[in-house]
């Protein structure tokens, strides 16, 4: 008796929520822009250039947000949920917040391994890849290479055919349209990347310091050398013996530039300028970290601004 | 991809000994060099051959993996230093003509070959294994409780977390705790990722969806033991936790809400709450979560639950065991701050729990009468820097059993993380708690101290 009750009034839970469930109308999906995803702004921005106006691109993470700690608001399942295509930045950079927002946003199209889902580094040019044996004694370690290797414009380059390709791909009535962004984008880039590493050439074999590991792909496309960091390891807060190091190290060097990320805090740094006569200079590692790094074009032009200033200034 | 840079290295080393061998034999006499050329000519064809082979063979790979396009061609900038790993590098032995190649397929994509895993194994005979993750859990305890007395010290809990994507509909993740009684498996289910209808169905046995603190692993709460009213009226340590069936979906919601709807079909045994003694005695659970971001860095999480299942109050009465019921009620609320640009040094978590417990029972005088007790938590939690958290916790929560017995409680808890992978935590505990041994109220002070540590895959931090 009682549990034919119960069994009813579970069958009517059950189908009380099947009817709510089934309430909802799908998504409506025409020939309607294409809804990109991006875990980062520099993606994005590599997105759009080669999207045009065919598509709506958004970033999970803001441009002046540590993109190894995003956190996993509901509230990214609900764009997730509308993507047509997911662009990543890969070698386990979003590995603490990505995967859940994955798998919760029941979106079959960007799930791993999906037509919707894109790995950039499979395109780019990655360093620093470990080999050996790989321990946790050297902190946060990728053991699949350097995930910040956006910050070369070859890599930008590299990336937008390969954005270009999959839009083609899954918009083929489009994908003139998108071969030609591709292209005018080419040109810009190129362009670009003349006039970049002309301002960078009197600096060329210049030292500095970072306060992590995010700029290898830059220093090396821009002659840079850096030669050390203000992290003792990747991921581990700085330590007084390593900063005492550090010091020593950038005044034996005669180093004076100390690149941070807009998400570190400052004084350990302040503190090594200080002590070595150098200068701090806040480095943006993605578009959107400063309101007038609209594109990816613009982030070079910063960063490479602050980097000559910086220069000049500590001669 | 990583077969195939071994296999291109392979090569390029293979042939580096022949063009050596070639030099001396160039000094020779122009027929045997001719024979050479021809010999070397026919090892050029041999190794296209295998070369086309591999790049199909990396073309299927890649296609089963995660069909992208490869770029084709060379989109170097004019600018560009030429590193080895950038060329598609086919052998080119000297005094070949090139146009032995034109056989070939298309130029390589340009980058660097390498693994793409989803976190984890980075040699070709683990790819396919899961990631696999240990977490210990040490936990030692000072102080005086008569009433729940913790060891002295203990390996509370070794888990291991194996997780992976199962096929392109689903993926997996097993939680299999060790303590000091024996193995128990935490939680192991399969989770369908591509369902119509925006539907996500886990099937397995896992933590319910009851309130926020059951769903939480031991080694991820904010403190070291779980809130009295988890230990009095929701099953303790392991809360709702068992085989069964959930489905959950997104729900219409109003604009810059995100709501969702979670339903649970369980067999009806959990711990000390929910006791099946027939088959039709499942348990069922509903949740309703809704949730909001105030700002770029704040926001709200409010949450509903029910839960129903059968009790073990008849079972050896002359009562009819199937009429026990235990009705459980839960509110939920989360605050949470973290400023974008200074996350990993600054946050804040506010949150509190409520729970009602309608439980069916027996009275002294064996008369049927159901216990209408209630729980409640409120925790806050303030990251200090980037290796210090500071937190605490109200306690207050009738007996399942007797709801006019009501513990109270506060904790104090300070959190050091030497890293992203280990943490030290101290709690200072405090308790007015109902000691059924003297019947009477005793207070308990105590002191307790954890080390967490974690080894392998790095797992996504809850939310």
């Amino acid at each position: 008796m009682f549990a034919t009750k119960l069994i009813q009034r579970l069958t009517a839970v059950i189908g009380a929520l099947a009817l709510i469930f089934a309430a909802t109308p799908p998504s409506v999906q025409a020939e309607s822009k294409l809804q990109i995803m991006t875990a980062t702004t520099d993606l994005a921005a590599l997105a759009q250039e080669i999207g045009g106006d065919k598509v709506d691109v958004e970033s999970i993470a803001r441009g002046y947000q540590d993109p190894h700690f995003v956190e996993a608001k509901p509230s990214f399942l609900l764009k997730l949920r509308r993507a047509d295509l997911l662009i990543v930045v890969g070698l386990e950079l979003e590995i603490g917040w990505l995967p859940p927002l994955i798998t919760q946003s029941t979106n079959p199209k960007i799930q791993v391994g999906a037509p919707g889902y894109f790995d950039a580094s499979r395109f780019a040019r990655i360093l620093e890849i470990p080999t050996g044996a790989v321990t946790r004694a050297e902190g946060d370690v990728h053991p699949q290479g350097n995930p910040h290797y956006w910050l070369d414009p070859e890599n930008g380059l590299r990336i937008a055919k390969g954005i270009a390709d999959k839009l083609s791909q899954m918009r083929p009535n489009d994908s003139a349209y998108f071969a030609q962004r591709y292209q005018d984008f080419e040109k810009r880039i190129k362009q670009a990347d003349e006039k970049w590493l002309a301002e960078m050439k009197p600096y060329a074999g210049r030292k500095i310091v970072t306060y992590h590991r995010s700029w290898p792909n830059f220093a090396e496309h821009f002659h840079l050398d850096v030669v050390g960091y203000v992290e003792p390891r990747p991921g581990i807060p700085p330590s007084p013996q390593h900063t005492v190091e550090l010091i020593s190290l950038m005044k034996r060097g005669g180093i004076k530039v100390i690149g941070v990320e807009p998400y570190f805090d400052l004084k350990t740094p302040n503190a090594v300028a200080r002590d070595t006569g150098g200068k701090v200079v806040v480095l943006m590692p993605s578009v959107g970290g400063e309101k007038e790094i609209t594109d990816y074009f613009k982030l070079f032009d910063y960063d490479i601004a602050k980097l000559k200033q910086a220069f000049d200034e500590t001669k | 991809m990583k077969r195939f840079a071994l296999s291109l290295m392979l090569l390029s080393i293979s042939t580096l000994p022949a063009l050596a061998q070639e030099a001396p034999a160039a000094k020779s006499t122009p027929a045997s060099s001719d024979a050479r050329i021809q010999s070397l000519e026919d090892q050029v064809r041999t190794l296209v051959e295998q070369v086309s082979l591999l790049r199909a063979e990396v073309q299927t790979l890649r296609d089963a993996k995660a069909p992208t396009s490869g770029g084709d061609g060379k989109i170097v900038l004019a600018s560009s230093h030429m590193e080895p790993g950038m060329l598609p590098s086919a052998p080119e032995p000297a005094g070949t003509p090139t146009a032995a190649q034109p056989s070939a397929p298309p130029a390589a994509p340009p980058q660097v070959a390498q693994t793409q895993t989803y976190g984890g194994a980075t040699s070709n005979a683990k790819l396919l294994n899961p990631d696999i993750s240990m977490i210990g859990d040490f936990i030692g305890t000072a102080g005086r409780n008569t009433v729940s007395p913790g060891k002295a010290l203990e390996l509370h809990e070794s888990e291991v977390g194996m997780q992976a994507i199962i096929d392109p509909y689903a993926r997996a993740d097993v939680f299999l705790s060790f303590g000091e009684e024996g193995v128990n498996v935490e939680e192991g289910y399969i989770t369908f990722t591509s369902l119509p209808a925006g539907l996500l169905m886990k099937v397995g046995k896992m933590r319910a969806e009851f309130g926020k603190v059951n769903t939480i692993h031991n080694h991820a709460l904010q403190y070291i033991d779980r809130p009295l009213a988890t230990n009095n009226l929701v099953g303790g340590e392991d809360g709702i936790d068992d085989a069964g069936i959930s489905l959950s979906r997104f729900l219409p919601a109003p604009k810059n809400w995100f709501m969702e709807g979670t339903a649970q079909v369980f067999r009806g045994d959990s711990s000390d709450v929910f006791t099946s003694n027939r088959r039709q005695d499942a348990s069922v659970v509903g949740h309703l979560r809704a949730y909001r971001d105030l700002t770029e860095s704040t926001n709200i999480d409010l949450g509903v639950s029910y839960s129903r299942g059968h009790n073990n109050a008849g079972i050896g009465t002359t009562f009819n065991s199937e009429n026990f019921l235990t009705n459980l009620y839960g509110a939920d609320a989360t605050l949470r701050w973290k400023p974008l640009r200074r996350a990993i040094y600054h946050s804040f978590l506010f949150r509190t729990e409520l729970f009602w417990s309608n439980r069916d029972q027996l009275s002294p005088l064996n008369v049927f009468q159901t216990q209408h007790a209630f729980g409640l938590y409120s925790s806050a939690e303030y990251r200090l820097n980037r290796r210090w958290t500071l937190g605490g916790r109200f306690d207050r929560a009738g007996h399942a059993t007797n709801a006019s017995l009501t513990d109270t409680g506060f904790s104090g808890i300070l959190t050091y993380w030497p890293s992203e992978f280990s943490q030290i935590r101290g709690q200072y505990r405090y308790g007015h708690l109902w000691n059924d041994a003297t019947l009477s109220y005793t207070n308990a002070n105590e002191l307790l101290f954890q080390f967490l540590f974690v080894m392998g895959a790095h797992g996504a931090h809850p939310f």
